[in-house]
Protein backbone atom coordinates (compact mmCIF):
# COMPACT_ATOMS: atom_id res chain seq x y z
CA UNK A 1 0.00 0.00 0.00
CA UNK A 2 1.32 3.22 -1.65
CA UNK A 3 0.35 6.39 0.37
CA UNK A 4 0.87 9.70 -0.69
CA UNK A 5 3.43 12.34 0.30
CA UNK A 6 0.89 14.75 1.34
CA UNK A 7 1.90 14.51 4.61
CA UNK A 8 4.73 16.93 5.31
CA UNK A 9 4.71 18.60 8.63
CA UNK A 10 3.27 22.18 8.58
CA UNK A 11 6.10 23.64 10.36
CA UNK A 12 9.11 24.23 8.87
CA UNK A 13 12.05 22.23 10.41
CA UNK A 14 14.08 18.90 11.04
CA UNK A 15 13.24 16.34 13.11
CA UNK A 16 15.30 16.62 16.31
CA UNK A 17 18.37 13.92 17.03
CA UNK A 18 17.54 11.91 20.47
CA UNK A 19 20.26 9.82 22.09
CA UNK A 20 21.14 6.52 20.77
CA UNK A 21 20.83 5.04 24.25
CA UNK A 22 22.50 1.99 25.91
CA UNK A 23 20.30 -0.83 24.27
CA UNK A 24 21.55 -0.18 20.48
CA UNK A 25 23.64 -3.01 20.46
CA UNK A 26 21.03 -5.97 19.24
CA UNK A 27 19.43 -3.37 16.85
CA UNK A 28 22.53 -1.61 15.29
CA UNK A 29 26.17 -2.80 16.02
CA UNK A 30 27.74 -6.46 15.30
CA UNK A 31 29.60 -8.62 16.88
CA UNK A 32 27.47 -8.51 19.84
CA UNK A 33 25.80 -12.23 21.32
CA UNK A 34 22.78 -10.67 19.17
CA UNK A 35 22.71 -12.44 15.43
CA UNK A 36 20.45 -9.92 14.32
CA UNK A 37 22.78 -7.27 12.92
CA UNK A 38 25.17 -8.48 9.61
CA UNK A 39 24.60 -5.56 7.89
CA UNK A 40 27.31 -3.11 9.05
CA UNK A 41 30.87 -4.26 11.14
CA UNK A 42 34.27 -2.81 11.14
CA UNK A 43 36.01 -4.24 8.60
CA UNK A 44 35.50 -2.95 5.24
CA UNK A 45 37.95 -4.61 3.36
CA UNK A 46 36.66 -6.16 0.44
CA UNK A 47 38.33 -8.95 -2.06
CA UNK A 48 38.00 -6.15 -4.64
CA UNK A 49 39.66 -3.32 -2.32
CA UNK A 50 42.53 -1.82 -3.74
CA UNK A 51 44.62 0.11 -1.49
CA UNK A 52 47.69 -0.18 1.69
CA UNK A 53 45.55 -1.95 4.66
CA UNK A 54 45.16 -0.07 7.91
CA UNK A 55 44.19 -0.87 11.13
CA UNK A 56 42.53 2.26 12.97
CA UNK A 57 41.93 1.21 16.92
CA UNK A 58 41.75 3.64 20.05
CA UNK A 59 39.49 3.87 23.24
CA UNK A 60 37.02 6.62 23.99
CA UNK A 61 36.69 8.63 27.00
CA UNK A 62 34.32 10.87 29.31
CA UNK A 63 35.01 14.07 31.01
CA UNK A 64 35.91 12.23 33.97
CA UNK A 65 38.56 10.02 32.18
CA UNK A 66 36.26 7.11 32.22
CA UNK A 67 35.77 5.03 29.33
CA UNK A 68 33.13 4.91 27.51
CA UNK A 69 32.11 1.07 27.38
CA UNK A 70 28.56 2.19 25.68
CA UNK A 71 29.47 3.93 22.49
CA UNK A 72 28.82 3.70 18.94
CA UNK A 73 31.28 4.93 16.45
CA UNK A 74 30.40 5.12 12.84
CA UNK A 75 33.29 6.05 9.45
CA UNK A 76 32.58 7.48 6.28
CA UNK A 77 35.77 7.43 3.69
CA UNK A 78 36.99 7.58 0.62
CA UNK A 79 38.83 5.31 -1.38
CA UNK A 80 42.15 4.64 -2.31
CA UNK A 81 41.74 7.15 -5.13
CA UNK A 82 40.02 9.58 -2.92
CA UNK A 83 36.68 8.62 -4.77
CA UNK A 84 33.61 8.00 -2.59
CA UNK A 85 31.35 5.04 -3.27
CA UNK A 86 28.14 7.33 -3.95
CA UNK A 87 27.00 8.61 -7.34
CA UNK A 88 26.82 11.85 -5.79
CA UNK A 89 30.35 11.97 -6.11
CA UNK A 90 30.56 12.60 -10.02
CA UNK A 91 34.25 12.40 -10.52
CA UNK A 92 34.68 8.73 -11.07
CA UNK A 93 32.75 5.93 -9.63
CA UNK A 94 35.08 3.36 -7.79
CA UNK A 95 36.55 0.39 -9.40
CA UNK A 96 35.45 -2.05 -6.36
CA UNK A 97 32.62 -3.20 -4.24
CA UNK A 98 34.69 -1.24 -1.58
CA UNK A 99 31.76 1.08 0.60
CA UNK A 100 33.46 3.23 2.45
CA UNK A 101 31.33 2.86 5.72
CA UNK A 102 31.99 1.28 9.03
CA UNK A 103 30.27 0.79 12.12
CA UNK A 104 31.54 -0.91 16.33
CA UNK A 105 29.87 -0.63 19.36
CA UNK A 106 32.76 0.39 21.96
CA UNK A 107 34.00 -2.81 23.84
CA UNK A 108 33.96 -3.01 28.13
CA UNK A 109 36.91 -1.25 28.10
CA UNK A 110 36.03 2.09 25.39
CA UNK A 111 37.90 -0.05 22.70
CA UNK A 112 37.51 -0.10 19.12
CA UNK A 113 38.90 -0.98 15.78
CA UNK A 114 38.13 -0.55 12.25
CA UNK A 115 40.18 -2.11 9.67
CA UNK A 116 40.26 -0.57 6.49
CA UNK A 117 42.29 0.83 3.29
CA UNK A 118 44.18 4.15 3.77
CA UNK A 119 42.35 6.88 1.82
CA UNK A 120 43.55 8.21 -1.01
CA UNK A 121 43.80 12.81 -1.57
CA UNK A 122 40.44 14.40 -2.33
CA UNK A 123 39.97 18.06 -3.46
CA UNK A 124 38.33 20.77 -0.92
CA UNK A 125 35.54 23.09 -2.39
CA UNK A 126 38.22 25.22 -4.16
CA UNK A 127 40.02 22.18 -5.54
CA UNK A 128 42.82 22.14 -2.81
CA UNK A 129 43.83 18.71 -2.11
CA UNK A 130 42.72 17.61 1.50
CA UNK A 131 45.31 14.93 3.31
CA UNK A 132 43.78 11.33 3.65
CA UNK A 133 40.94 11.66 6.33
CA UNK A 134 38.37 9.61 7.71
CA UNK A 135 35.14 11.06 9.05
CA UNK A 136 34.20 9.48 12.18
CA UNK A 137 30.76 9.95 13.95
CA UNK A 138 30.45 9.51 17.88
CA UNK A 139 27.13 8.01 19.30
CA UNK A 140 26.34 7.03 22.81
CA UNK A 141 24.25 7.20 25.49
CA UNK A 142 24.23 10.62 27.26
CA UNK A 143 24.91 12.05 23.46
CA UNK A 144 21.59 13.56 22.95
CA UNK A 145 23.29 14.20 19.28
CA UNK A 146 26.05 12.61 17.59
CA UNK A 147 29.75 14.36 17.23
CA UNK A 148 31.45 14.55 13.94
CA UNK A 149 34.87 14.69 13.93
CA UNK A 150 37.87 13.57 11.25
CA UNK A 151 41.01 10.88 11.49
CA UNK A 152 43.90 11.82 9.67
CA UNK A 153 47.08 9.81 9.21
CA UNK A 154 50.43 10.69 11.34
CA UNK A 155 53.62 11.08 8.54
CA UNK A 156 51.33 12.31 5.90
CA UNK A 157 52.97 14.90 3.74
CA UNK A 158 49.23 16.25 3.17
CA UNK A 159 48.71 16.72 6.39
CA UNK A 160 50.45 20.39 6.52
CA UNK A 161 48.51 21.99 4.09
CA UNK A 162 45.14 20.33 4.92
CA UNK A 163 42.62 23.00 4.75
CA UNK A 164 40.42 21.40 7.37
CA UNK A 165 43.31 20.70 9.84
CA UNK A 166 44.48 24.61 8.93
CA UNK A 167 41.18 25.66 10.99
CA UNK A 168 42.00 23.29 14.09
CA UNK A 169 44.28 25.60 16.68
CA UNK A 170 47.95 24.85 16.46
CA UNK A 171 47.68 22.83 20.23
CA UNK A 172 44.62 20.88 19.13
CA UNK A 173 45.41 19.20 16.10
CA UNK A 174 46.83 16.28 17.70
CA UNK A 175 43.72 14.91 19.00
CA UNK A 176 42.96 14.45 15.10
CA UNK A 177 45.68 12.59 14.19
CA UNK A 178 46.55 8.92 14.06
CA UNK A 179 49.39 7.98 16.09
CA UNK A 180 51.35 5.19 13.75
CA UNK A 181 52.26 2.37 16.53
CA UNK A 182 55.55 0.67 15.96
CA UNK A 183 55.80 -2.86 14.92
CA UNK A 184 55.72 -5.05 11.72
CA UNK A 185 52.24 -6.41 12.09
CA UNK A 186 51.03 -4.29 9.13
CA UNK A 187 49.66 -0.35 9.59
CA UNK A 188 48.11 0.39 13.05
CA UNK A 189 47.54 3.44 13.53
CA UNK A 190 45.55 4.75 17.19
CA UNK A 191 43.68 7.21 18.31
CA UNK A 192 41.58 7.58 21.50
CA UNK A 193 38.46 9.71 21.44
CA UNK A 194 37.92 12.09 24.54
CA UNK A 195 34.81 13.33 24.66
CA UNK A 196 35.02 16.16 27.27
CA UNK A 197 38.05 17.42 29.16
CA UNK A 198 41.87 19.17 28.71
CA UNK A 199 42.44 16.62 25.69
CA UNK A 200 39.10 17.00 24.29
CA UNK A 201 38.81 15.88 20.87
CA UNK A 202 38.00 18.55 18.35
CA UNK A 203 34.76 18.16 16.72
CA UNK A 204 33.44 19.81 13.87
CA UNK A 205 29.93 21.57 13.78
CA UNK A 206 28.94 20.19 9.70
CA UNK B 1 20.73 16.23 -7.06
CA UNK B 2 22.96 17.83 -5.05
CA UNK B 3 21.45 19.14 -1.33
CA UNK B 4 23.41 22.00 0.68
CA UNK B 5 22.91 21.27 4.59
CA UNK B 6 22.97 24.76 6.20
CA UNK B 7 23.79 24.47 9.42
CA UNK B 8 21.02 26.68 10.51
CA UNK B 9 18.81 23.75 10.72
CA UNK B 10 20.78 21.89 13.65
CA UNK B 11 18.77 24.92 16.21
CA UNK B 12 16.26 21.57 16.10
CA UNK B 13 18.59 19.74 18.12
CA UNK B 14 18.65 19.61 21.97
CA UNK B 15 21.72 21.24 23.00
CA UNK B 16 24.38 18.37 23.77
CA UNK B 17 25.07 19.61 27.70
CA UNK B 18 21.45 19.26 29.11
CA UNK B 19 21.97 18.84 32.65
CA UNK B 20 18.40 17.21 33.32
CA UNK B 21 19.37 13.84 31.65
CA UNK B 22 22.43 13.83 33.81
CA UNK B 23 24.53 11.57 31.46
CA UNK B 24 25.15 14.01 28.92
CA UNK B 25 27.52 16.08 31.93
CA UNK B 26 30.15 14.40 31.21
CA UNK B 27 29.76 13.30 27.57
CA UNK B 28 29.35 16.60 25.91
CA UNK B 29 32.09 18.44 24.54
CA UNK B 30 33.35 21.42 26.59
CA UNK B 31 35.55 23.43 24.01
CA UNK B 32 33.28 24.98 21.02
CA UNK B 33 32.88 23.06 17.79
CA UNK B 34 34.91 23.99 14.70
CA UNK B 35 32.62 25.43 11.65
CA UNK B 36 34.01 24.23 8.50
CA UNK B 37 32.96 24.35 5.21
CA UNK B 38 31.39 21.26 4.10
CA UNK B 39 33.57 18.98 1.41
CA UNK B 40 33.17 15.52 -0.29
CA UNK B 41 33.47 14.02 2.50
CA UNK B 42 30.92 15.84 4.06
CA UNK B 43 28.21 15.73 1.26
CA UNK B 44 28.22 11.99 0.25
CA UNK B 45 27.20 9.02 2.16
CA UNK B 46 27.10 5.57 2.10
CA UNK B 47 24.33 3.74 -0.31
CA UNK B 48 22.66 1.18 0.86
CA UNK B 49 20.56 -0.92 -1.19
CA UNK B 50 18.21 -4.03 -1.15
CA UNK B 51 20.54 -6.63 -0.23
CA UNK B 52 20.88 -5.04 3.29
CA UNK B 53 17.09 -5.01 3.83
CA UNK B 54 15.29 -9.00 3.56
CA UNK B 55 11.76 -9.22 3.20
CA UNK B 56 10.60 -9.71 6.27
CA UNK B 57 13.21 -7.37 8.88
CA UNK B 58 10.46 -4.34 8.56
CA UNK B 59 7.99 -7.22 10.16
CA UNK B 60 8.89 -7.41 13.89
CA UNK B 61 6.10 -9.88 14.67
CA UNK B 62 6.91 -12.68 12.53
CA UNK B 63 10.64 -13.11 13.22
CA UNK B 64 10.13 -15.90 15.75
CA UNK B 65 8.14 -19.48 16.19
CA UNK B 66 5.33 -17.58 17.31
CA UNK B 67 4.14 -14.03 17.78
CA UNK B 68 4.81 -11.74 20.14
CA UNK B 69 2.37 -10.11 22.84
CA UNK B 70 1.08 -7.13 22.62
CA UNK B 71 -0.59 -4.40 20.60
CA UNK B 72 0.20 -5.07 17.18
CA UNK B 73 0.74 -1.45 15.42
CA UNK B 74 1.71 -0.46 12.00
CA UNK B 75 4.09 2.40 11.93
CA UNK B 76 4.91 3.88 8.64
CA UNK B 77 5.09 7.47 7.15
CA UNK B 78 7.83 9.32 4.94
CA UNK B 79 11.23 10.59 4.68
CA UNK B 80 11.55 13.80 3.39
CA UNK B 81 14.07 16.64 3.29
CA UNK B 82 13.44 19.98 4.43
CA UNK B 83 11.97 20.94 1.03
CA UNK B 84 9.58 18.12 1.24
CA UNK B 85 10.95 15.75 -1.49
CA UNK B 86 10.73 12.38 -0.17
CA UNK B 87 13.92 10.57 0.12
CA UNK B 88 14.24 7.65 -2.14
CA UNK B 89 15.87 4.33 -1.33
CA UNK B 90 17.74 5.25 2.40
CA UNK B 91 17.87 2.75 5.26
CA UNK B 92 15.77 2.68 8.44
CA UNK B 93 16.99 0.79 11.25
CA UNK B 94 14.28 0.42 14.92
CA UNK B 95 14.80 -0.70 17.77
CA UNK B 96 12.32 -1.20 21.10
CA UNK B 97 11.54 -2.23 24.41
CA UNK B 98 8.83 -5.23 24.46
CA UNK B 99 5.19 -4.24 25.06
CA UNK B 100 5.96 -4.70 28.94
CA UNK B 101 9.15 -2.11 28.78
CA UNK B 102 11.78 -4.95 28.73
CA UNK B 103 14.92 -4.71 25.90
CA UNK B 104 16.46 -7.95 25.11
CA UNK B 105 19.52 -6.77 25.74
CA UNK B 106 21.73 -8.37 28.52
CA UNK B 107 22.18 -4.70 30.63
CA UNK B 108 18.55 -3.88 30.58
CA UNK B 109 17.56 -5.32 34.42
CA UNK B 110 14.30 -3.92 33.92
CA UNK B 111 12.29 -6.78 36.24
CA UNK B 112 9.92 -7.08 33.44
CA UNK B 113 9.41 -10.25 31.55
CA UNK B 114 11.25 -10.70 28.18
CA UNK B 115 9.50 -11.99 25.20
CA UNK B 116 11.01 -15.19 23.38
CA UNK B 117 8.92 -14.35 20.40
CA UNK B 118 10.26 -10.42 20.08
CA UNK B 119 13.16 -9.32 19.69
CA UNK B 120 12.76 -5.53 18.78
CA UNK B 121 14.83 -4.63 15.74
CA UNK B 122 14.25 -3.72 12.37
CA UNK B 123 14.97 -2.28 8.72
CA UNK B 124 13.25 -1.11 5.75
CA UNK B 125 14.34 0.93 3.17
CA UNK B 126 11.93 4.01 1.73
CA UNK B 127 10.83 3.35 -1.59
CA UNK B 128 10.76 6.19 -4.61
CA UNK B 129 8.64 8.35 -3.15
CA UNK B 130 10.72 8.24 0.31
CA UNK B 131 7.93 6.15 1.95
CA UNK B 132 8.27 3.40 4.94
CA UNK B 133 6.54 0.70 7.03
CA UNK B 134 7.16 -1.26 9.95
CA UNK B 135 4.49 -3.80 11.62
CA UNK B 136 6.02 -4.20 15.36
CA UNK B 137 3.89 -4.08 18.63
CA UNK B 138 3.81 -1.26 21.10
CA UNK B 139 6.49 -0.51 23.42
CA UNK B 140 6.00 -0.39 26.68
CA UNK B 141 7.08 2.33 29.39
CA UNK B 142 10.26 1.68 31.67
CA UNK B 143 11.69 2.99 34.81
CA UNK B 144 15.47 4.32 34.43
CA UNK B 145 17.90 5.51 36.84
CA UNK B 146 18.42 9.46 35.76
CA UNK B 147 16.06 10.58 38.98
CA UNK B 148 13.55 9.44 41.75
CA UNK B 149 10.80 7.57 39.66
CA UNK B 150 11.74 8.28 36.38
CA UNK B 151 10.26 6.56 33.48
CA UNK B 152 10.65 6.77 29.50
CA UNK B 153 7.41 7.43 27.68
CA UNK B 154 7.18 4.58 25.20
CA UNK B 155 9.65 4.99 22.06
CA UNK B 156 11.20 3.30 19.13
CA UNK B 157 14.48 3.92 18.46
CA UNK B 158 15.35 5.14 14.70
CA UNK B 159 18.25 5.46 12.83
CA UNK B 160 18.21 6.82 9.40
CA UNK B 161 20.72 7.81 6.85
CA UNK B 162 19.48 10.15 4.17
CA UNK B 163 21.80 11.12 1.68
CA UNK B 164 25.16 12.87 3.15
CA UNK B 165 26.87 11.27 5.64
CA UNK B 166 26.12 14.70 7.28
CA UNK B 167 22.16 13.43 7.04
CA UNK B 168 22.33 11.11 9.34
CA UNK B 169 19.94 11.24 12.35
CA UNK B 170 19.60 8.80 15.35
CA UNK B 171 16.36 9.75 17.11
CA UNK B 172 12.90 8.37 18.99
CA UNK B 173 9.77 8.27 17.72
CA UNK B 174 6.74 8.51 20.52
CA UNK B 175 3.37 8.27 20.74
CA UNK B 176 0.86 11.00 21.27
CA UNK B 177 -0.70 11.61 24.01
CA UNK B 178 2.13 10.13 26.60
CA UNK B 179 1.78 11.49 30.42
CA UNK B 180 5.06 10.52 30.81
CA UNK B 181 5.84 13.77 28.00
CA UNK B 182 6.49 16.27 30.57
CA UNK B 183 8.47 14.45 33.15
CA UNK B 184 11.11 13.33 30.34
CA UNK B 185 14.53 14.46 30.71
CA UNK B 186 15.43 13.08 26.82
CA UNK B 187 12.00 14.54 25.30
CA UNK B 188 12.30 18.05 26.57
CA UNK B 189 15.95 18.25 25.86
CA UNK B 190 14.69 19.38 22.63
CA UNK B 191 13.78 22.94 23.99
CA UNK B 192 11.49 24.42 20.90
CA UNK B 193 7.93 22.99 21.22
CA UNK B 194 7.19 22.74 18.04
CA UNK B 195 10.27 20.55 17.12
CA UNK B 196 9.79 18.45 20.12
CA UNK B 197 6.02 17.55 18.80
CA UNK B 198 8.10 16.32 15.83
CA UNK B 199 9.18 13.67 17.37
CA UNK B 200 5.72 12.44 18.31
CA UNK B 201 3.46 10.29 15.97
CA UNK B 202 0.29 10.51 15.17
CA UNK B 203 -2.32 8.17 15.15
CA UNK B 204 -3.47 7.28 11.74
CA UNK B 205 -7.30 5.61 11.80
CA UNK B 206 -7.43 5.92 7.94
CA UNK B 207 -4.47 3.50 7.51
CA UNK B 208 -5.32 0.85 10.82
CA UNK B 209 -6.05 -2.48 9.34
CA UNK B 210 -9.50 -3.36 10.95
CA UNK B 211 -9.67 -6.52 13.08
CA UNK B 212 -5.46 -6.36 13.11
CA UNK B 213 -3.70 -3.38 14.16
CA UNK B 214 -3.76 0.45 15.06
CA UNK B 215 -1.55 2.46 12.76
CA UNK B 216 0.85 5.22 13.83
CA UNK B 217 2.12 7.50 11.16
CA UNK B 218 5.88 9.14 11.80
CA UNK B 219 7.37 11.35 9.08
CA UNK B 220 11.23 12.45 9.37
CA UNK B 221 12.36 15.07 7.87
CA UNK B 222 16.20 14.89 7.53
CA UNK B 223 18.66 17.63 6.47
CA UNK B 224 18.92 18.92 2.57
CA UNK B 225 17.50 21.31 0.96
CA UNK B 226 17.68 22.48 -2.87
CA UNK B 227 21.41 23.72 -3.70
CA UNK B 228 21.20 27.39 -4.89
CA UNK B 229 23.19 27.79 -7.79
CA UNK B 230 24.33 31.11 -7.40
CA UNK B 231 25.82 30.67 -3.82
CA UNK B 232 28.99 31.94 -3.21
CA UNK B 233 31.34 31.89 -0.48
Amino acid sequence: MQEPSDQLPSDKGITPSQTVGPYFKYGLTPGSQYDWNDAFGNNLVTPDTTGERIRIEGRVFDGDGQVVPDCMLEIWQADAQGRFSDPQDKRALPNSSFKGFGRIGTDANGGYAFDTIKPGSMPDPDGKPQAPHILLAVFARGMLLHLYTRIYLDGEAGNAADPVLALVPADRRATLIAERQPGNAGAVYRLDIHLQGDNETVFFEV
Amino acid sequence: MTLSYPIESLTAHPPRLSPGYKSTVKRSPSKPLIIMRHTLSELTGPVYGHETVRENDSDLTTQHKGEPLGERIIVHGHVFDEDGRGVPNTLLEIWQANACGRYVHVVDQHPAPLDPNFTGAGRAQTDAQGYYKFVTVKPGAYPWGNHHNAWRPAHIHFSVFGPAFISRLVTQMYFPGDPLFEFDPIFNSVTDEKARFRMVSSFDLENTRPEWALCYRFNIVLRGRGATPMETK
